[in-house]
């Protein structure tokens, strides 16, 4: 399970490489808006790529919750959970 | 700490934008001569930024049946439809609106704020699944945040990603209701509404459209973008405003589904605030009566829509492609957009400064919103101004023909 989680949180951080400034250090601890500069629209679209690397919808209230990277990683596993 | 310290970011920003000149969101004109011009700091502005699409505010019909309807109703209702009683006049508008849209019931709320608050959070309750459109306005997203359903994105105006959204929810129980907008109130583009409709047949959704800034204006008979699109069968429920085509404020809701009519006792933004008072809903009513019976009215803002569209696009502004009464200039530097929106004013042109985060992809935006009341003149001079402007301050590249600004009238 563990090992799983690595290879998601590992995915998200590919993804959001892709949006945040180059060199920027991404931490599981790092809060997506606040210390990887997204404004709300911007991480909005960025969580909208992650649905779509991961075939899942995400839902308001659970990206209301998402604060770090490693909540984020736990939302996508369990949603990914749910799929099957 | 203060109870305002949560607004720390904002207020940084705010002060910001105030620093470099006037307040974008604090404007105050001293008189609103008509619905093209007032006055500003003792100085004529023309408006370009109103959402006053058929210049109906200072309609003569509009006026009279609303100083009638104070005489005889007095100036408020004093209580909610629920509570307090149904006056003749919202009972009779209602029966108007769904005339108008050849519908079977209609629902008055007291803005147009509260209709989507109202609707989409009442119709979508827990165990169902809203799908609505990521540029939504706030009060979409409002409604979103009171209503009980599982609330899932698609990316702006995309069909196919609606699908692959809704194809992620099979098996699972619950309504799907997909929540889309005629035309867009920030860049001016409209839904593929077509498109949006065979989804919504295919998968067995609702559809709810937003006709904000699209009724009295889009469509042969003013019936917004599903008129255009030719799906108005398919749209289960339409929302719409007072308080642009029509002039007043309020907002509505109609629909062919037999029990729309138990919403009534079930939707708190309805049951819980007070009606319109009569003079509103005598303007309304007079208005709608006169959208419906004037074509020329669409056909104006159309063609007054596409003079600036051209005019804008000819001088080198990057607009969207549709010629819409929404007009918006891309700016990709915000501070640029400030100045630009500041020495517009100055220059004598009021329109909208939208910045993000309220805005689509992070940009900047000088919103335009033509009305079928603006004279070609002053389109063609409006242009003139802010073609000026856009190259004084660098919007425009530096290779553009020069421009002279217009003398004063």
């Amino acid at each position: 399970m563990a090992n799983q989680n690595d290879n998601i949180e590992a995915e998200i951080v590919s993804v959001l490489e892709e949006r945040v400034p180059a060199g920027t250090q991404i931490t599981p601890q790092a809060r997506i808006a606040r210390d990887l500069g997204l404004d709300s629209v911007a991480v909005m679209d960025f969580v909208m790529d992650i649905e779509d690397h991961f075939d899942i919808s995400i839902p308001l209230d659970r990206i209301a919750e998402v604060e770090t990277v490693e909540d984020l990683t736990r939302a996508v596993e369990a949603l990914l959970k749910d799929k099957g | 700490m203060s109870i305002f310290a949560k607004f720390d970011d904002i207020r940084t920003a705010f002060n910001a934008l105030t620093d470099v000149g006037r307040n974008p969101f604090g404007i105050r004109f001293d008189e609103i001569l008509s619905p093209t011009e007032a006055v500003l700091d003792g100085r004529p502005i023309l408006l370009f930024g109103t959402n006053n699409y058929l210049g109906l505010t200072f309609d003569q019909a509009a006026i009279d049946a609303s100083i009638d309807a104070i005489r005889q109703a007095g100036t408020g209702t004093t209580g909610s439809r629920i509570a307090n009683g149904t006056y003749a006049g919202h009972a009779e508008l209602e029966r108007q609106i769904a005339d108008f849209f050849g519908k079977r019931s209609a629902m008055v709320f007291t803005t147009g704020y509260q209709a989507n608050l109202g609707l989409i959070s009442t119709v979508a309750g827990k165990g169902d699944h809203l799908l609505i459109d990521a540029d939504s306005h706030a009060s979409i997203y409002d409604a979103c945040k009171l209503s009980a359903a599982e609330i899932i994105r698609f990316r702006h105006n995309d069909p196919a990603d609606l699908a692959r959204r809704l194809r992620r929810l099979e098996g699972l129980p619950g309504s799907r209701i997909i929540v889309t907008e005629g035309l867009f109130s920030m860049l001016g583009d409209t839904a593929p509404l077509r498109e949006i409709a065979a989804v919504k047949r295919e998968m067995g959704a609702y559809l709810i459209v937003d006709e904000a800034h699209s009724m009295g204006v889009m469509g042969k008979h003013g019936r917004g973008l599903a008129e255009v699109a030719g799906v108005e069968a398919d749209v289960d429920f339409i929302v719409g405003t007072f308080s642009k085509s029509l002039g007043a404020i309020g907002g509505f809701a109609v629909s062919d589904l037999p029990d729309f009519d138990l919403l009534r006792v079930v939707c708190r933004p309805y049951m819980f605030t007070a009606s319109l008072p009569p003079s509103i809903v005598a303007s309304v009513t007079a208005s709608l009566k006169r959208i419906a019976t004037d074509n020329l009215l669409g056909a104006r803002v159309q063609a007054n829509s596409r003079r600036l569209h051209n005019g804008l696009a000819q001088a080198g502004f990057d607009i969207g492609p549709e010629a819409n009464p929404v007009c918006a200039i891309r700016i990709a530097d915000t501070e640029l957009a400030i100045r630009f929106w500041n020495a517009l004013v100055e220059g004598g042109v009021y329109l909208n400064l939208a910045l993000p985060p309220a805005t689509p992809a992070s940009l900047s935006l000088i919103r335009s919103s033509v009305s079928a009341a603006h004279t070609e003149a002053q389109i063609d001079r409006a242009v003139s101004i802010i073609a000026y402007i856009g190259q004084q301050l660098g919007v425009l590249s530096e290779n553009a023909s020069r421009i002279a600004m217009p003398a004063a009238e």
